[in-house]
């Protein structure tokens, strides 16, 4: 193999800076959509929870149609075809704003929001219904019942699946390079086609990726250790 | 709306310019899936019978390779082959073949996890018994726990596989040709119409997903009959 190694070269000055940036910026996608998706998450898992019908179609399908379609087209489709549907004064505020990364923030935003919708639905459908039951029987009612019983519980079980799909976000966010957001796997990218030293570009971007994962992965286990034991039925 | 350029380009993007070309458009992500779920079962089973060995080293070889997949995106993996493979090996994968390896090589972590929590999920008294009647640890999982356990993972195996033919949007990136691709293709040809094509492309992803998808539900409930339980 004939590739010099040059790892001061990512490691300091310039590019360093752009892999830190690209980083920064991963960081602040995958925060604004995983808030955003959690918020629009709990929408959507309500709606499906009501007992009125189209609200739970329209619920329904908003997840299914969401889980079973490529992020990447969703990502193309917000970015090049939101000028067919959106009001023309939306799209011209949002051009006026950086329009890759709002386009990116709202792709990754619907995206997850179905899958986190479907966590905590089936967080809520764990809890056993004679606990609804006897909440019910003890004289509280149905929404004291959820405040008090059934939320408390389910919120626990639900944190661990809630926070690997957060970890899903933060990786998933490598796909907005394709419409040009500047975030670590674009700026890897950039570094390799400025320096051709992509191998260290890209070792730097994965082990940045990895001790992000890595520990928020190891707080989780700790967590089910530690609490999850707790809930028998 | 434009619809009928997405109609116009329909046979491209279902099997791309296949009799006097290469196959493209779904055809191609639908074989790409399939290959990757193919070579990804027999990694994955691989790593995850390491996984599950009495041997410290092959669990934790196993324990990395599956932690480190999981937790890198991945595109990144898909970068890894294409361009670093050459770097390292001094041998150029074509895109179809790297993008390939990097399927296998990232859905082969998941695989690994899905067969070891089938096989933890078979009562324990299965193995002992296994022993007890004579057969080796090795026989005992070869004859009596993974055709249980293989049989119950089934419905993972189809969820994995959606993923992966979701995933394989991805290839478009380093130039496979296959839906995303053929879609870009048109996009970049026609300019008027990307919500159409982009809705379009959607919607052939989801078909395909959506029927496997309830496909697994219906058969999880089936299989769930059948299975050895503890006391």
């Amino acid at each position: 193999m004939g590739y010099q190694f040059n790892w001061s070269l990512v490691l300091t000055g310039e590019y360093r800076d752009w892999l830190l940036d690209g980083f920064v910026l991963t960081l602040k996608i995958s925060g604004i959509a995983g808030a955003c998706a959690l918020a629009l998450g709990t929408l959507v898992a309500i709606m499906r929870l009501s007992r009125v019908k189209p609200l739970m179609w329209l619920s329904l399908s908003f997840t299914e149609f969401f889980r079973n379609t490529p992020l990447l087209v969703q990502i193309f489709f917000w970015y090049f075809g939101s000028e067919a549907f959106l009001p023309t004064y939306v799209n011209q505020w949002l051009y006026r704003q950086d329009f890759e990364f709002a386009a990116g923030t709202i792709a990754l935003t619907v995206y997850s929001s179905a899958f986190i919708a479907e966590e905590l639905r089936s967080g809520i459908f764990s809890i056993p219904k004679n606990q609804l039951e006897a909440s019910r029987a003890t004289g509280l009612n149905f929404l004291q019942a959820y405040r008090y019983v059934i939320l408390p519980q389910a919120f626990r079980i639900v944190i661990p699946p809630l926070i690997s799909q957060l970890l899903n976000l933060l990786k998933n966010s490598s796909l907005v390079m394709t419409i040009g957001v500047m975030e670590l796997t674009y700026q890897a990218r950039q570094v390799e086609s400025f320096t051709f030293h992509g191998f260290e570009a890209f070792t730097v971007a994965t082990l940045l990726y990895l001790a992000v994962s890595l520990t928020v992965s190891f707080i989780i286990t700790m967590y089910n250790k530690h609490f999850l034991h707790q809930l028998r039925y | 709306m434009r619809w009928d350029i997405v109609y116009n380009n329909l046979d491209y993007l279902l099997w791309g310019s296949f009799p006097d070309g290469p196959l493209g458009g779904i055809a191609a992500s639908i074989m790409l899936a399939v290959m990757g779920i193919f070579g990804a079962f027999w990694l994955g089973l691989g790593f995850g019978l390491m996984r599950l060995s009495q041997s410290r080293i092959l669990r934790a070889v196993a324990m990395v390779y599956v932690e480190v997949i999981r937790g890198t995106p991945l595109l990144m993996l898909i970068f890894w082959f294409y361009f670093l493979g050459p770097v390292i090996f001094n041998y150029h994968l074509p895109e179809f073949e790297s993008a390939l390896m990097a399927f296998i090589v990232f859905t082969g972590a998941f695989v690994a996890e899905i067969v070891r929590a089938g096989v933890n999920a078979l009562p324990g008294g299965q193995m002992e018994a296994a022993r007890g009647a004579g057969l080796t640890r090795i026989q005992a999982m070869r004859y009596v726990i993974l055709p249980q356990a293989l049989r119950n993972m089934i419905p993972s195996f189809v969820n994995q596989f959606v993923s992966l033919t979701k995933d394989t949007s991805l290839a478009y990136i380093i130039g496979v040709n296959e839906l995303t691709k053929a879609a870009t293709q048109i996009n970049n040809r026609e300019v008027v119409a990307p919500a159409e094509i982009f809705l379009a492309i959607a919607v052939l992803y989801f078909l395909i997903c959506w029927v496997l998808t309830a496909f697994s539900r219906r058969m999880e409930r089936h299989l769930a009959r059948y299975q050895a339980r503890g006391r």
